[in-house]
């Protein structure tokens, strides 16, 4: 799967948990959190997500992977293929 | 009730509620004055087609998109009310001391609605637990409606929920003036919440014990006092009122809808279910003897009446030794209109009667055509409303497990 995909999809699923979120401005390089009104729950959120709808298993250890959109694109382009 | 200096007395200043026939008051009483049934039928898992009363309003009015679906049903109803409430009151949260508000709901039960559509995801996915949400913990504890609205409203004060089956209602709006009487709080959003229609459970466990209301015409499945009723139509709903003093009430120029003047709460410890006309007659007689007033005094009873065949008969008995003999005092029930909103019904039911103050009205029961002779009652309001000038207003809300309440407001000069 190419990286673009790999984004949307992570696009999807952060659209779904963050409902009240304008995500046309984006800045893939910053901290998610920094951007949206994310919190803990929001995260274990797009984890659950990602078990569900892709069957990829993100362990603990690896939560700040996902800190960043490029971060997350970076992590989880091998999980998706 | 306690000294009667203005720091002591309690009033009603604020309204917020959503019932099966109506989002705000205005609507819900007009609604109870021309008839307007709010039950209608609805599909059920596990279940099918069964007679049940929604709420319609607006989620989303005070409540992010991302907070309703982190929350609860019943934490959007509260958040509503709440909100409504507020603004009904004229009190500007920006100029409140926070810590000072308490948050005081009552609810039926709490966690069943979530933990139902759990169990059903989990066997959409195969018993695998992995998949169960990180949201059921914060979703089912007890408090949840009256912390979503905390959350809400960024209300520091204690906020918590009390557990009263259906007697409910009543009990958050004796907890919230007790707690500001005692000091506890500047002023409280105290009523009740319920949610019920979102879970089979509740319909299928009265299916089984035979209450269940039905009939084709769903406006007509739950007919209290009626010879021909077969049961409760279960109903969701909410309503939250802003207690303060009167003391505070006055100087901040509120709008007085009532006073509470007297209330009593007791315990059956006969049956899980069954009722107890003698504990009932106990509490009405209790909540009078609190507020200095005899039965003649009372303008209105609003009854608890479920729509069952033992518990309307046992709490007519209860009325009737108490207020049968008084010419002056009214007596309805508000349940053949909306259903039985559960953990709100005394809170809603109450809020349904309040206008009588100033319209001088006292609203009908709805669905009783046939009237059970053993329920049959001196000053029972059927159909459509009698005038009457109204200063009273005694209401009962009792639940299982033998819990009973009844609360007296009076008409504020």
């Amino acid at each position: 799967m190419e990286q673009t995909e790999v984004r949307q999809k992570v696009l999807d699923i952060i659209a779904d948990v963050a409902l009240d979120e304008d995500l046309s401005n984006l800045d893939d390089s910053l901290a998610l959190r920094d951007q949206l009104d994310l919190d803990s729950m929001d995260f274990l959120d797009i984890v659950m997500e990602l078990k569900k709808r892709h069957q990829i298993e993100v362990p603990q250890a690896d939560y700040p992977e996902l800190a960043t959109m490029d971060s997350c694109v970076t992590y989880l382009t091998p999980k998706f293929n | 009730m306690a000294t009667n200096s203005d720091a002591n007395r309690i009033v009603i200043t604020g309204i917020g509620l959503t019932s099966p026939n109506g989002n705000n008051l205005a609507e819900f009483r007009n609604n109870l004055l021309e008839g307007v049934s709010g039950i209608e039928h609805m599909e059920i898992r596990h279940m099918g087609k069964v007679a049940a009363g929604n709420c319609n309003f607006d989620e989303y009015k005070y409540l992010k998109k991302k907070m309703r679906k982190r929350g609860t049903r019943a934490g959007s109803i509260a958040v509503y009310c709440a909100n409504e409430a507020i603004v009904d009151s004229g009190i500007n949260m920006e100029e409140q001391d926070k810590d000072a508000i308490g948050i005081y709901l009552g609810i039926t039960e709490h966690g069943n609605v979530e933990t139902e559509e759990e169990i059903h995801q989990l066997y959409q996915n195969d018993l695998k637990t992995e998949f169960w949400s990180h949201h059921h913990n914060p979703r089912t504890v007890a408090n949840a409606p009256a912390g979503e609205v905390s959350l809400n409203l960024g209300i520091t004060g204690p906020s918590y929920t009390i557990g009263a089956a259906c007697a409910a209602g009543n009990l958050g709006l004796i907890h919230g003036a007790q707690m500001i009487r005692a000091g506890e709080v500047q002023w409280a959003l105290a009523g009740g919440i319920s949610e019920s229609t979102h879970t089979f459970g509740i319909f299928a466990a009265f299916a089984s014990q035979g209450a269940l209301g039905s009939d084709e015409d769903p406006t007509m499945a739950t007919k209290p006092l009626d010879k021909d009723r077969n049961g409760i139509v279960v109903s969701e709903g909410g309503c939250v009122y802003v207690l303060e003093s009167l003391e505070h009430a006055k100087a901040r120029g509120a709008k007085i809808y009532g006073e509470i003047i007297g209330y009593h709460v007791n315990s059956d410890a006969t049956d899980f279910v069954l009722p107890n006309s003698s504990r009932q007659i106990e509490c009405m007689n209790k909540a009078m003897k609190k507020a200095g007033l005899g039965p003649d005094e009372i303008d209105i009873v609003n009854m608890h009446a479920t729509g069952t065949g033992q518990g309307d008969i046992q709490e007519c008995a209860a009325v009737r030794e108490v207020f049968g003999p008084v010419a002056n005092t009214h007596i309805n029930a508000t349940k053949g209109y909306i259903g039985h909103c559960m953990g709100a019904a005394g809170a809603l039911e109450l809020a349904g009667n309040l206008p009588s103050f100033e319209d001088g009205k006292v609203h009908g029961c709805r669905n009783i055509e046939n009237l059970d002779p053993e329920c049959a009652i001196d000053g029972l309001v059927i159909g459509a409303p009698v005038e009457k000038e109204v200063k009273t207003i005694l209401n009962n809300s009792f639940g299982m497990l033998g819990i009973n309440s009844a609360i007296i407001i009076a008409k504020y000069n």
